[in-house]
């Protein structure tokens, strides 16, 4: 018989008449229907499948889950390429591509792995004692080769063709984990009418029952409890869905792999589902893991987990040796040896402990398993797989061997150190586990956090009666902490007894050291971050004594395997250098994920042009068809300008703005902030917000007005007008509608609760357009309509209310550009409608659409403060605006505005800029400087707004400049440090047009 | 964290926004002492353990809410309409802390 590992005749879960063909490094190979990928190497004798992150050692198949340190590949291509991926999880799929990496030329000759031969210089820390110290420099030359030795898959660079999803699931218990304890669990709390959502990451219900010889009493019960969930109409079952992360209040994010495991698509599928899972209760019931005995060359190809061969054998028909021998501390591994021997392996059974029970060691004995107590693998030999053994007497109270070694030939070794309970979730949350010492392992612990129970395997059981047991119990239980009552007369729930567990404890190994205590040089703990028992050593000698630097130090347990395998051996290992007991060394904290989880599935569909809600004007259809452009401005999209044919941006926005000057020009304003503000003590409530006095204004008037913070900055401006003697219109600035809005909510809710006041948001109510320019009245007053718009009618700052092309309408004349204006709601249906009525009278009036780029020059033009000059950190002084300030009452963000530094006259304070040479350009952004001087630091200030004004004839700016009122006449250099030039630019006022505000009042 | 609102049931935080400190009693409009308006605006308590908290229901029903939250489990204790929990109130909690 050939050496290796062989497909059987009859044994495993899998689909004999469905085979698959895959690739691995190029090579067809062919699997079947129910593989993983790992399964299917191993049934093609592959061992070797991978190269380790930093010394390049070849590496095989160590487990058969989630917790495989070694088994990283690149599966599929292109833009589906997705590196560092375990073959232990991946479902085979027809058309499957696979290749190792971290390896270069090959995966069998590996130039890299001369870094092996240098193991002794590169322990930990090596990296960055070299090449961090003296300067840092050398680190940044050498980082990019370091990357490139110790390094893993490499990600596409190509867009993700698929799709994602995001769902919010509610149940009342939740079951993470579908093996036995799980399965009872769910069944026990469903009937008690529960909303219960039972969720396992691999695609078949029955976890460690899948590893135990199929077709037997186990499937019979796994059928059994399935058929009961999926008659349940208040179950669901997720498979192929991982709980990566326990959050707050039962909330958990699970990733479901709705369609990894088909094979690569033809077309772009939904192919990851999040779930944020809100639950009343949540049941644990994860398992645990086996975890191995670290001991020389314990990462060799062939060095499997023996639940592991145990699983490739009863779950995928595999036999992954044939000359097998075990290494093991306990019970457990003596099930493995029977069913390995029965099914034609020759097995060679080490036992550290110096007996075994006769329960266990009785059948193994009887299929053939030659059976050594008291010894210990010393050391597994081979050069690209495990070829023979060395065993030799061993004392477990030392931990040290004690006698001559001898060698066995072998093809694989299985480890088997104890199991560890999978408490990730659990330790994602406040619940510290504690230290069991009959496992040898943690356990949940005496207080586990409220909402959480943990059941089976994952509480510490070992036999599977007894996981079915705590399953049914701790179902039960939940249902009963979500209010739920036990059914009455219900009939017993049904039990399964596979004689399996432990008759006598294990005892515990972690590392195998010689005669002397001294480790092995190429013991390895981490196997995918290449931590060896001897940098844990020298960590200690280096003096780090907790558990999170020894962690940061080596880099053990931070592999994207998070040290599934790895942490206890480290913690004990960390214990004896230190010694002290393992829970007084203390345990690592989990963080989600669990296990990995694609970015993809996390952004769900919130990426490219969804990755926020837009928000478009009722008008935005009109604007598309009249050729404009969008411009993005937070979450709105506004019409930029729109361009005649030959125009780019500037071409059009510098003719929009100076047409309108001559003419009228329309601009939709429908993002403008609008809030309602009804009932008796409105006037006085705008009293309090604004700085300037309210109780004055008449119906049918509005007034400009400024906030202020609590802290006294400006906060934001706008108009509000006097509808009628209790009814005010406010409108605020687009970007600070939402703030104003939860400021005003805020006061009133909390502080003036006695004022009888409403605020109601209403801008998605109302549509806007501006219409402003020399003869926007003339326009105005040819469309049909109940409205006045005589100067005398509709002076400047007056409201009316009425219709105009039989559309309802506001009236407010107010003007943002300085010309003669009005401002025109609508509710919102009747947007585009209102766009249509002005835009035809429109014509016999030289009427132009304007942008917002038009919009924003014009304000320029004008010195009106906006957004970029509102900052947060700019007082009312320095805004120019102090003489609106209010002296006869108190307001808020009053008090605090009086600080004294807010006072300092070398505050920066709002001026214009016009360049010295009108051919200069002025770039927004640009450093305010001296003249003939480049900036220190921040300078003097900064450039907040640009554009060119067809008035002045050249670029002009506004700008916040330090002292910026008393350098009027003066000059300043205007710096753009991004393309390193510097002009002058004379201080100015910043009101470039029309200073008095004649035109606005013709 | 799901936070349950007066008005709208149980729902989730990303439906809220948060507001700090809510044992923050604040002056008299007419108060014009710049130190008392200073530690209201910028003076917050940040107890590791149990706190009162301002949240508003922004993607909700826009009540701003008392949370009593604990910031170190964040178990929430009592949620009620701000407009319910006046400051004189408020400030009775802040003896529990000294």
């Amino acid at each position: 018989m050939a050496s290796g590992p062989t497909r059987t005749q009859s044994y495993g879960r899998i689909n004999r008449n469905k085979p698959l063909s895959f690739s691995f490094n190029g090579r067809k190979l062919t699997g079947y229907t129910g593989d993983s990928l790992a399964s299917a190497l191993l049934a093609n004798g592959i061992a070797l499948v991978s190269r380790s992150f930093k010394y390049h050692r070849p590496r095989g198949i160590y487990s058969m889950g989630v917790d495989d340190p070694n088994a990283l590949v690149t599966i599929n291509t292109g833009s589906r390429t997705e590196p560092n991926t375990q073959a232990t999880v991946v479902e085979l799929s027809e058309g499957l591509t696979a290749r190792s990496q971290n390896c270069w030329p090959s995966l069998e000759f590996d130039a890299m792995s001369i870094n092996d031969n240098f193991s002794r210089f590169l322990a930990a820390g090596f990296y960055y004692k070299t090449f961090m110290g003296p300067t840092r420099k050398s680190w940044m030359f050498y980082e990019h080769f370091i990357r490139k030795a110790a390094g893993m898959g490499e990600a596409t660079t190509q867009k993700d063709p698929d799709l994602y999803e995001k769902v919010h699931g509610f149940c009342d218990v939740m079951v993470v984990g579908g093996g036995p304890a799980g399965l009872a669990a769910a069944v026990a709390a469903a009937r008690t009418g529960a909303r219960v959502v039972l969720v396992e990451q691999s695609p078949d219900l029955g976890g460690g029952l899948l590893n135990t010889p199929a077709n037997g009493e186990a499937d019979r019960w796994i059928a059994e409890q399935v058929a009961i969930l999926k008659a349940a109409e208040n179950v669901r079952i997720l498979t192929r869905c991982s709980v990566f992360g326990a959050y707050d209040h039962g909330s958990f994010g699970l990733v479901e792999r709705v369609q990894d495991h088909v094979g690569p698509p033809q077309q772009a599928v939904l192919r990851q589902r999040m779930w944020i899972m809100r639950t009343g209760q949540a049941i644990l019931a994860t398992g645990a893991l086996e975890r191995p005995i670290v001991f020389g060359g314990n990462d060799l190809p062939g060095v499997m987990l023996a639940s592991a061969a145990r699983g490739y054998l009863n779950h995928y028909g595999v036999l992954a040796g044939k000359n097998i021998v075990i290494f093991t501390n306990n019970d457990g591994a003596y099930w493995a040896a029977t069913e390995l021997s029965r099914a034609g392996a020759s097995v060679m059974l080490v036992d550290a402990r110096p007996e075994a029970p006769a329960v266990a060691r009785t059948p193994a004995e009887n299929s053939g398993v030659v059976i050594q107590t008291g010894k210990a693998v010393a050391k597994a030999k081979g050069r690209k797989r495990v070829a023979s053994v060395e065993v030799a007497p061993f004392d477990c109270e030392t931990g040290n061997l004690c006698g001559t070694a001898s060698a066995y030939k072998c093809d694989l070794l299985c480890v088997s150190g104890g199991w560890s309970p999978t408490l990730h979730l659990l330790g994602q949350r406040s619940s510290k586990p504690a230290y069991d010492d009959a496992l040898a392992a943690f356990s949940p612990g005496a207080v586990v956090e409220d909402g959480f129970h943990v059941a089976g395997a994952a509480n510490g059981k070992i036999a599977t009666r007894d996981c079915v047991i705590d399953g049914q119990a701790k179902g039960l239980e939940a249902a009963l902490a979500c209010g739920f009552t036990e059914p009455k007369g219900s009939e017993r729930l049904p039990a399964l007894d596979l004689k399996d567990g432990w008759e006598t404890p294990l005892r515990p190994v972690w590392e195998v050291c010689d005669r002397h205590g001294n480790s092995h040089r190429k013991a390895f703990v981490d196997l995918q971050h290449d931590v060896t028992v001897s940098d844990v050593a020298l960590a200690h000698r280096e003096g780090y004594v907790s558990v999170e630097h020894l962690k940061r130090y080596t880099t053990l347990g931070m592999a994207s395997d998070q040290g599934k395998g790895a942490n206890v051996i480290a913690l004990a290992l960390m214990a004896k250098h230190r010694g002290k007991s393992i829970p007084e060394v203390g345990v690592t904290t989990f963080r989600p994920p669990f296990t990995p989880v694609a970015a993809g599935a996390l952004a769900g569909h919130e990426t490219g042009p969804a990755i926020e809600p837009r928000r478009h004007t009722p008008m935005r259809q009109w604007h598309l068809n009249n050729g404009a452009e969008f411009i993005e401005t937070g979450i709105w999209d506004r019409a930029w300008y729109y361009p005649k044919p030959g125009e780019d941006l500037e071409a059009a926005y510098i003719r929009e703005a100076r047409e309108l000057r001559r003419s009228v020009g329309i601009v939709d304003v429908s993002t403008l902030g609008k809030i309602d503000v009804q009932g008796p003590d409105a006037a006085e409530f705008l009293n309090r917000i604004y700085v300037n006095g309210w109780k004055t204004l008449p119906v049918g008037r509005a007034r400009y007005g400024v906030m202020l913070r609590e802290d006294g900055m400006v906060f934001d401006d706008g108009t509000t007008t006097r509808l009628s003697e209790h009814h005010y219109f406010m409108t605020v600035t687009t970007a600070g509608a939402g703030a104003v809005m939860s400021h005003l909510e805020f006061l009133l809710q909390t502080c003036w609760t006695d004022l009888r006041v409403e605020v109601t948001s209403a801008t998605d109510q109302w549509a806007a357009v501006a219409v402003s320019g020399p003869r926007a009245r003339g326009l105005l007053s040819s469309i049909d309509s109940d409205i006045d718009f005589s100067n005398e009618g509709l002076p400047f700052m007056g409201a009316a209310e009425g219709t105009m092309a039989g559309l309802p309408v506001r009236v407010i004349r107010i003007t943002f550009t300085g010309e003669l204006g009005y401002e025109i709601y609508t509710p919102a249906g009747f947007g585009e409608a209102l766009q249509e009525a002005v835009v035809a009278a429109g014509s016999a009036h030289d009427l132009l659409l304007c942008g917002i780029e038009a919009l924003g020059a014009l304000r320029v033009e004008k010195g009106h403060v906006a957004g970029s000059e509102i900052t947060g950190r700019t007082t009312l002084d320095d805004l120019g605006l102090a003489r609106m300030g209010s002296t006869k009452k108190p307001y808020v963000g009053q008090v605090l505005a009086q600080r004294e530094a807010l006072a300092a006259p070398e505050r920066q304070q709002f001026v214009g800029l016009r360049p010295v040479d009108p051919s200069a350009v002025i770039k927004g952004g640009s450093i305010l400087s001296e003249p003939n001087e480049t900036p220190q630091g921040h300078g003097l200030g900064y450039v907040t707004a640009v554009a060119f004004s067809p008035v002045v004839g050249s670029t002009i700016g506004l700008g916040l400049l330090s002292g910026g009122r008393a350098r009027k006449g003066t000059t300043v250099n205007v710096v753009d440090t991004v393309d390193d030039t510097i002009i002058a630019a004379h201080v100015t006022s910043p009101h470039f047009y029309d200073p008095d505000g004649e035109k606005a009042r013709a | 964290m799901r936070i349950e609102c007066p008005c709208c049931g149980l729902r989730d935080h990303r439906e809220f926004e948060y507001g700090g400190d809510a044992l923050r009693s604040r002056p008299a409009l007419d108060d014009t002492g710049i130190d008392r308006w200073s530690d209201y605006v910028f003076l917050r308590r940040n107890p590791r353990g149990l706190h009162y908290e301002f949240w508003q229901h922004t993607d909700g029903c826009h009540q701003w809410i008392v949370v009593q939250r604990d910031t170190v489990s964040h178990e929430i204790v009592s949620v009620q309409l701000a407009a319910d929990a006046p400051d004189a109130e408020r400030s009775l909690g802040e003896l529990k802390y000294g």
